[in-house]
């Protein structure tokens, strides 16, 4: 009998709606967790997978000696290398090309590549419209590499210590 | 006002001339306003419901999102709009004509403030039921004419819905006029003079809150908005609708949100009086407040209530709705006339000294 009433009480009082609303309510109130994101940002993690890039040595020698294990390790066939010897006998990719449409970021080839030539950089704000080369070349990825090799050597060093 | 205006038309053109020169200045007074409120509206609506998913809404067009709707309005406009080939072409394009025609006519008996109406009718009230009720036909006739059996469903269940509630809203308002005692709006706001406690919302609670919980299941909005159900079906009865016909029955959608807000203002919350009526001191503080600001308020609070519904509540299942609307909205109202019979009979103060059924 005292259920019954509790219930036609909180019925006809529209008790449930009433919490409900309140609920709302308070979080109309609450700070907002949007971010507004080409002004503000949210933090980016050392081990960010973005746009790739080869790095050179401080010397300027270019670090990757084409062994070829990013290829191999590749989960989507997205690289393609070619090699020869260059003219001081050492070994030196003369293609080294990394299709971005095929690419699924996953970052195997960083971590196959033994004197840390390929890597993955945070920059991550870029797009193909039709007819744009999607299709990363040596030059380009080098000259990528040299752009942000402050942050990426940071990043590396940062991240040393997990390595 | 408006008489000066009509008197000096008169000296240099046909006084029926004059009288249509008036009218439609007293339309577009109400319109263009009207067109802004429900623009801004949508806006509101976006803005509520993006705070209280703690976000932050539409926020990139002009300062603060401002011009959102405006943006709006212009796609809206550029789109394609496109007849299906087997659609009844004459009533596919009149059916959302037949949508707003009616919630823009019903504003014509709204007083604003004490005297501020186009048409001070003693029907008032009766011509704002009449009126709305024609709202359902193009409804029915959008999904007829599309042939399309979704929009046809749409049209059936959206319909149905709105007769249900008009019948417990219908009596809800016979509450009303049974208390003022009159069906002319400017008398039903007079006759709730003397401070916020001399409202009618006060002897008719439980009317208050039917009428505006119906009026919420009159304009198909959530949580009774199944005929649209964004979430689950497509948009219902306007499926095969596109650019501006889309959009004509969506500005109907929420000029009938507006008159419903404005309505439940009026009869049950005091119209244009202000809630500080009779206090000493707060009074005269608030004396210099127009009317027409006091309603403003109300109806915006009472818009706002209505986006706090759709950020709140699930929607029901169609069964609910009619189970609500048909066993207990409409015995409760009839339950109220009884009640409102006997305090009129017993001339309960403040609110049934003065006109009353009489």
């Amino acid at each position: 009998m005292i259920a019954f009433m509790k219930h036609q009480l909180k019925t006809w009082t529209l008790w449930e709606l009433f919490q409900g609303l309140w609920i709302t309510l308070k979080y109309f109130f609450k700070a907002k967790i949007t971010v507004l994101y080409p002004e503000e940002k949210t933090p980016m993690s050392p081990r960010f997978r973005g746009k790739h890039a080869l790095r050179r040595y401080a010397n300027g020698e270019e670090r990757c000696i084409a062994c070829k294990l990013c290829e191999a390790v590749c989960p989507a066939n997205a690289i393609t290398i070619e090699s020869e010897a260059r003219d001081d006998g050492s070994r030196r990719t003369t293609v080294y090309d990394i299709d971005l449409f095929k690419c699924i970021y996953c970052g195997f080839c960083e971590e196959a590549c033994p004197v840390d030539a390929i890597v993955e950089t945070r920059v991550f704000e870029y797009a193909f419209e039709p007819g744009d080369i999607h299709v990363m070349n040596k030059d380009m990825l080098l000259a990528h590499g040299d752009l942000h090799e402050v942050q990426i050597a940071a990043d590396r060093a940062a991240d040393a210590k997990f390595r | 006002m408006f008489d000066a205006l009509q008197l000096m038309l008169a000296d240099f053109m046909p006084s029926a001339m004059a009288s249509v020169l008036v009218i439609l200045v007293q339309a577009v007074l109400l319109i263009l306003p009207l067109m802004i409120g429900v623009a801004y509206l949508t806006l509101a609506e976006r803005k509520v419901i993006g705070y209280m998913q703690v976000r932050l809404g539409p926020n990139r067009v002009g300062p603060r999102g401002l011009l959102q709707p405006i943006a709006d309005a212009v796609k809206l406009m550029f789109k394609e709009i496109i007849i299906p080939s087997q659609s009844n072409v004459y009533l596919f394009v009149i059916a959302p004509i037949l949508a707003i025609a009616p919630a823009i006519a019903a504003w014509a008996v709204i007083p604003f403030d004490d005297g501020m109406v186009i048409a001070d009718i003693n029907a008032g009230l009766l011509y704002v039921l009449a009126i709305s009720s024609i709202g359902v036909y193009g409804i029915i006739v959008s999904g007829w004419a599309s042939n399309s059996k979704y929009a046809f469903l749409g049209a059936l269940r959206s319909s149905a819905q709105k007769v249900s509630y008009e019948i417990a809203m219908g009596f809800a308002l016979v509450t009303v006029i049974m208390t003022a005692g009159s069906m002319n709006l400017t008398d039903i706001v007079k006759g709730q003079q003397g401070g916020m406690l001399s409202w009618y919302w006060i002897p008719l609670l439980p009317m208050f809150v039917v009428y505006f919980i119906a009026g919420v299941a009159e304009t198909n909005r959530a949580p009774f908005d199944v005929a649209e159900g964004e979430s689950e079906i497509v948009a219902g009865f306007h499926v095969e609708y596109s650019g501006m016909t889309f959009a004509v029955f969506f500005l109907a959608e929420y000029a009938m949100m507006i008159l419903i807000s404005f309505l439940t203002a009026i009869m049950f919350m005091g119209g244009w009086l202000s809630p500080f009526e009779g206090i000493p001191g707060l009074a005269t503080v608030f004396a210099w407040v127009p009317g027409i600001a006091w309603l403003l308020l109300k109806a915006s609070l009472l818009l706002f209530i209505f986006l706090w519904f759709r950020a709140t509540f699930p929607r029901y299942r169609y069964d609910q709705i009619m189970r609500l609307g048909w066993k207990i909205f409409i015995p409760l109202t009839i339950l109220w006339v009884f009640v409102v019979g006997v305090m009129a009979y017993f001339k309960v103060a403040p609110w049934f000294v003065h006109g009353g059924i009489a």
